[in-house]
């Protein structure tokens, strides 16, 4: 039988609060900015916009359970289409795709061909090692690890850097078994 | 709707991005030096502010004053943020304006910070202390998005924030001669 969690986050998104997507895209930019300005080294701000997304996945994922009446993953598989198809949709309005699995089942590519992050970003060639985009691997690494799966999520693909897409591979580390949250005397 | 493209993301993306911001700087870089910490945050917001505004007032004639200026900060630019506008406007007619927002979005998720905190222990003194000061770096933001917009209508200006009765929020603007 097929998993009840839902295919799509289109109705989800559509029951959240919403608002004008350029307050979001202007003030990562900013962000973004200020960091290349105070820290001088790409790699660091690299690791801070990583950091930044890991503690906002690790908040987020709350949101995410309660709001997207997703029923629980049996799988990495499973997970990694309904952070694609539904959470993607519900927080930034579009869905990813999921592909290029390896025989394991343990790594598999995410990828985002419209990502409103981007929207009036150019990068200037003093940015060429930076991932722009770097907190979405931070969110993805910081939800998951939250649902007890250890992950290492890194970029393929960057449209800021000529790429035609965003992709994300997201490698399974560790899967730590879930502990039963009640205790019966409880 | 004055803005382009009319994308939308998930309310909470900003509330979050914004929070984080907020941690990394005054938290992480500069938690001994609160001073550096407002200030970054407010170039940030001043960043987003002067864009916005730019954004905004594309297609519309100059404003003839810092009347007309302010007011579509009330109205247009607010609305835009905040699906609502600004609920009064006061001026000394000497160049400062006092916008109040009687239910500041940004706020209402934190919690209110009393003013008075006498007979209590120190420890609950200290801890309404930090967080008058997470709201206030947490308030550099706007401040700093409200002198960016202005800043771009060829208005300077200093603007600071203050919580009259959460989650009221009056914004002084005040212009330099």
């Amino acid at each position: 039988m097929a998993p009840l969690a839902p295919r799509s986050g289109d109705a989800v998104f559509a029951n959240v609060e919403r608002v004008n997507a350029e307050l979001f895209t202007l003030t990562y930019g900013a962000i973004v900015r200020q960091l290349l300005t105070d820290l001088e080294e790409v790699e660091e701000v690299n690791k801070q916009l990583d950091q930044m997304g890991y503690n906002i996945g690790i908040r987020l994922i709350d949101e995410f359970l309660a709001k997207s009446n997703v029923s629980r993953c049996v799988d990495f598989k499973e997970t990694a289409d309904v952070i694609a198809k539904v959470g993607f949709k519900m927080f930034l309005g579009v869905a990813a795709s999921v592909s290029n699995w390896d025989a394991e089942g343990t790594s598999c590519s995410i990828i985002l061909e419209d990502n409103p992050l981007v929207d009036f970003v150019e990068l200037p060639d003093t940015c060429q090692g930076l991932y722009y985009c770097n907190i979405l691997s931070g969110v993805i690494r910081g939800a998951l690890e939250m649902v007890s799966m250890k992950t290492e999520v890194s970029w393929a693909r960057d449209m800021l850097h000529g790429d035609d897409a965003y992709e994300l591979r997201v490698k399974l580390l560790k899967q730590v078994p879930e502990e039963y949250p009640y205790k019966d005397d409880e | 709707m004055v803005g382009g493209g009319g994308r939308e993301v998930a309310e909470s993306c900003v509330d979050v991005l914004m929070m984080e911001m907020v941690m990394l700087y005054s938290g992480r870089f500069y938690s001994s030096k609160p001073d550096l910490a407002a200030r970054r945050i407010e170039a940030i917001g001043f960043q987003v502010g002067h864009q916005l505004s730019e954004r905004y007032t594309m297609e519309r004639p100059r404003f003839s004053d810092h009347l007309e200026a302010i007011k579509f900060i009330c109205k247009d630019f607010w609305s835009e943020l905040f699906k609502k506008q600004i609920d009064n406007l006061k001026t000394n007619h000497r160049g400062t304006f006092v916008l109040q927002d009687n239910w500041f979005r940004w706020i209402t998720h934190l919690s209110p910070v009393s003013s008075e905190s006498t007979n209590d222990s120190s420890a609950v003194v200290a801890a309404d202390n930090n967080e008058a000061q997470a709201t206030n770096m947490y308030l550099c933001f706007p401040c700093g998005i409200i002198r960016g917009a202005l800043s771009n209508l060829g208005i300077p200006c200093a603007v600071s924030a203050d919580i009259t009765n959460h989650p009221a929020c009056s914004f002084v603007v005040r212009i330099k001669a």
